[in-house]
């Protein structure tokens, strides 16, 4: 097939005229879709790298602006129904956030369109032909719930008791609904791209797809699941990083106690997620590979699987990241001390973790270290590099989380009830029995085939599960009325701290856009699979040195952005520090216990 | 021998010497150390050593900076000999040291080697969804092993062994575990059937396409491809080939993939 590039003008108008015929005679389509230019040109990167920047940095906005008003909107509750209006102020600059960043995440939203379109018109015009109802419903729900943040944001004070504050509630909700619908509608589209419904091929025309077939692909729901968990995790992260910001920018010591709790919700929101994230991957992963074996290969064990070590490093760092601040943290809480000499062994577990699961089975190697190991397997270290080493190490890594986590919550509270060392003793059998059963099933996954070791990592995943639910449980009922050893020290946090934060919300973004490429990138030379092949000059896969370069150039960009955020976000308003009121005991981790 | 327990304990010097442990322990433990007590072992590559003691070297700094009283100790030797008058010579030696270690270091890694450089290999190269075989396309995703539908298949298991011993036998040995009499005269060396990480990983359709196809057939996408596997369908029929894996499966005690009961979980090598 001949590539056609030409200037973007030219190209809108060809598409323009195009959409006319589209929209005037379907019975014109495959004649329209002939007219319209392949490709456009853009200057410098190529019309590739503008698309991927432009897709990328909207995405990272969009995740942000997605995923802030979820926590704001359960935050808010904890505030009304909890009593404590604290949780109501922190909601109300969680939403501020969100004004500002929501036009970035509409101009990145313009430019990816226009990109679309004038570089790629003709596949625009493809993907047009199928969705155009569901565009128009999405331009809809966009403007509701652009309408939705204004009300609720700036109706804030105004509706702030009795049945007018549950009202107000109620439209943070109504936000999420229409964003969360507004997602799931963008994701059909790219879904689509990655798994389009068996009868569509190269010669079906586009018109004749139904539009629900087009949506309900393969990878639409797995990818739903994924986003809406992925984009919790990054708004605290996000967040947490706003507040550091603030710590480090504080004038006083209010302010500083403030962005130093508001630091320890983004950073608890986004490591509790992250908790359950992989658990969501691995239902992509698994949707992925039924979809069409090729594709799977390819993520999990041909060109794209060093994406993984590196996905594995950066968790790593993620992990190490998440309990650094919390291990700093327990320097603020009196009675912490009695847990400070475990932090060795809780970092030693997470340190081997770290290695186990960033060990590649296949290793770069000189051509002498590839025949001093008699391959590219090391004869030792081998064992690190498949799933059952990676899936023990991972699960550890997850129980070692949840450990320093309850370290904390615990730090300054004296249980009042009687069994509260059988309690304790209890809770403490089931991480040895959770780890124990990891440990069992990574190990005896050596000794069986792959469909039986795939099977093992459920167990595995169980039993973390169910020791977390089980621990928890206890643990509320057991420092129910708990007396405390003294009030937590909110912003007595050295600057350091807040720099993990910072490091989480970095290594975040890029993660997001390192897995982003990978999701696409399986697609390889196709811009709808094995429907629609790309033959643009840019149609081959990137290595990964290039991508990592492509995708740390929108992480840059996404951060100067977010910079200036944050400092508009500082110059909008200062917060109007509630200090805690004696005896609130509203639960949303140690935060708010008794004590602080 | 107080004074050598109060620096162990100091958090600086008790840092410096999990380093040098760590580094000692990766780099001749694992290396030289366990084949020379029988454990099978090679030194461990230069990049996985390097990420390696990355990972130590931040989780020690983690560490020390976690309390408040630790840090502060621990940054108290850096800094004397950054601005203690006393240490005005070790300062001196150690401006001079640093660059010229970062020099060495910088040169080790930008001179110019005559070994050829390093090429990462994707072990399970991704299949195509369809292939030709000798002239009939077939589609891989749905192809299963017809052999195993239609009987005898003892028999079959048989006539698999026969032809294994005939061809696979020189470089993938006759215990099925790449070593053949010719695979170390192969770089990469033929792959071992009985490692778990092989076979049971793969679908037959899989094994089946690397057999038909060989080294010349595998994708455009990752390459430039090192394999000497020979194209087979050009010396096999298609059911001597099916004969031959239900032969590999069976004698190396695996079981080949299938997506009905893995209902197509996704697991690699990672990398």
């Amino acid at each position: 097939m001949r590539v056609t590039c030409v200037r973007p003008i030219r190209v809108a108008g060809a598409l323009a005229a195009a959409l006319l015929l589209l929209a005037a005679d379907p019975g014109l389509a495959q004649e329209a879709l002939a007219l319209t230019p392949e490709y456009g040109h853009f200057p410098l990167i190529g019309a590739r790298g503008a698309i991927w920047i432009a897709a990328q940095v909207h995405l990272m906005f969009a995740a942000f602006v997605l995923g802030v008003p979820m926590f704001a909107v359960v935050v808010e509750a904890v505030g009304i129904f909890g009593g404590d209006r604290r949780y109501d102020r922190l909601a109300k600059e969680f939403t501020r956030l969100l004004l500002i960043a929501y036009s970035a995440t509409a101009i990145w939203g313009a430019a990816l369109v226009f990109a679309l379109a004038t570089l790629y018109p003709r596949f625009w015009a493809y993907l047009t032909a199928i969705f155009a109802p569901s565009m128009w419903i999405y331009a809809g729900l966009f403007f509701l719930e652009s309408f939705t943040l204004y009300l609720y944001y700036y109706g804030w004070e105004r509706w702030k008791e009795g049945i007018a504050k549950k009202m107000h509630w109620g439209l943070g909700i109504l936000l999420n609904v229409w964003g969360t619908i507004v997602m799931f509608i963008a994701n059909s589209w790219l879904t689509f791209m990655m798994s389009p419904p068996a009868q569509v091929t190269a010669d079906t025309a586009p018109q004749t797809v139904r539009l629900w077939s087009a949506i309900a692909n393969a990878t639409w729901m797995p990818i739903n699941i994924h986003r809406i968990i992925a984009n919790v995790v990054f708004g605290g992260a996000i967040v947490g990083a706003y507040a550091a910001y603030r710590f480090l920018a504080a004038r006083t010591d209010e302010e500083r106690a403030h962005y130093d709790w508001m630091g320890y919700i983004g950073n608890f929101i986004a490591i509790g997620a992250l908790i359950v994230l992989p658990f969501a991957g691995y239902y992509l992963g698994r949707e992925i590979y039924e979809f069409n074996q090729q594709m799977g290969i390819t993520m999990m064990g041909g060109f794209m699987s060093w994406l993984w070590i590196i996905q594995a490093f950066l968790i790593g760092i993620l992990f190490l990241t998440g309990n650094y601040y919390l291990w700093v943290g327990m320097g603020r809480i009196p009675g912490a001390e009695r847990f400070t000499p475990y932090i060795k062994w809780l970092l030693i577990v997470l340190v081997i973790g770290t290695i186990v699961w960033a060990t590649p089975h296949t290793m770069i190697a000189s051509r002498r270290e590839i025949a001093a190991m008699g391959g590219t397997h090391h004869p030792f270290l081998g064992v690190l590099g498949v799933m059952s080493a990676k899936n023990t190490a991972v699960n550890f890594m997850i129980l070692t989380t949840f450990l320093s986590f309850l370290l904390y919550r615990r730090a300054n509270k004296r249980p009042v009830i009687g069994w509260a060392r059988t309690g304790t003793l209890v809770q403490g059998a089931a991480f040895a029995l959770a780890a124990g059963i990891v440990l069992f099933y990574g190990i005896y996954g050596y000794f069986v085939s792959a469909i039986v070791r795939i099977g093992f990592s459920v167990y595995q995943v169980l039993a973390v599960l169910a020791c977390i639910l089980v621990v928890i449980t206890l643990d509320v009922v057991m420092l129910r009325g708990a007396t405390s050893r003294g009030a937590i020290r909110w912003g007595q946090m050295p600057e350091r701290s807040q720099y993990a934060l910072f490091i989480l919300a970095v290594t975040f973004t890029w993660l997001m856009g390192l897995m982003g490429f990978a999701r696409s990138g399986i697609r390889q030379h196709w811009h709808v699979f094995e429907v629609i092949r790309d033959t643009s000059p840019q149609a081959f896969t990137p290595a990964l040195g290039p991508a990592a370069t492509m995708i740390s150039v929108c992480v840059l960009i996404f951060f100067g952005l977010v910079a200036v955020i944050f400092w508009l976000g500082g110059l909008a308003e200062k917060p109007i520090v509630i200090p805690a009121a004696a005896g609130t005991a509203v639960d949303l981790g140690p935060a708010a216990t008794a004590g602080d | 021998m107080s004074r050598f327990r109060s620096y162990l304990s100091h958090p600086f010097w008790g840092s410096l010497l999990v380093l040098v442990f760590s580094y000692l322990g990766l780099k001749f433990g694992i290396g030289y150390l366990l084949p020379a007590v029988g454990v099978h072992s090679a030194p461990v590559p230069s990049s996985v050593l390097l990420q390696y003691m990355l990972t130590v070297f931040v989780a020690i700094l983690l560490y020390v900076s976690t309390d408040e009283e630790r840090w502060r100790a621990f940054k108290q030797p850096i800094r004397d000999v950054m601005v203690d008058p006393a240490r005005r010579t070790m300062r001196a030696v150690l401006l001079v040291a640093f660059p010229v270690l970062a020099g060495f270091v910088t040169y080790g890694r930008v001179r110019a080697e005559v070994g050829a450089p390093p090429s990462l290999r994707s072990i399970h190269p991704a299949p195509p969804n369809d292939l030709t075989f000798r002239g009939e396309r077939i589609r891989l995703t749905s192809l299963q092993n017809p052999l195993r539908e239609s009987g005898l298949l003892e028999e079959r298991v048989r006539t698999g062994g026969r032809l294994y011993v005939q061809n696979c036998v020189p470089c993938h040995g006759d215990r099925l575990d790449g070593e053949g009499p010719a695979a170390h005269a192969l770089n990469p060396v033929p792959a071992d059937f009985t490692d778990n990480g092989s076979i049971s990983q793969l679908t037959e359709s899989y094994v089946f396409w690397r057999i038909a196809k060989g080294g010349p057939g595998l994708p455009v996408e990752g390459a430039p491809w090192n394999s000497a596997m020979p194209v087979w369908e050009d010396i096999l029929t298609a059911d001597e080939i099916w004969s031959v894996i239900l032969f590999i499966y069976e004698r190396s005690g695996s079981r080949p993939r299938t997506w009905e009961e893995a209902e197509g979980t996704g697991e690699g090598d990672e990398g």
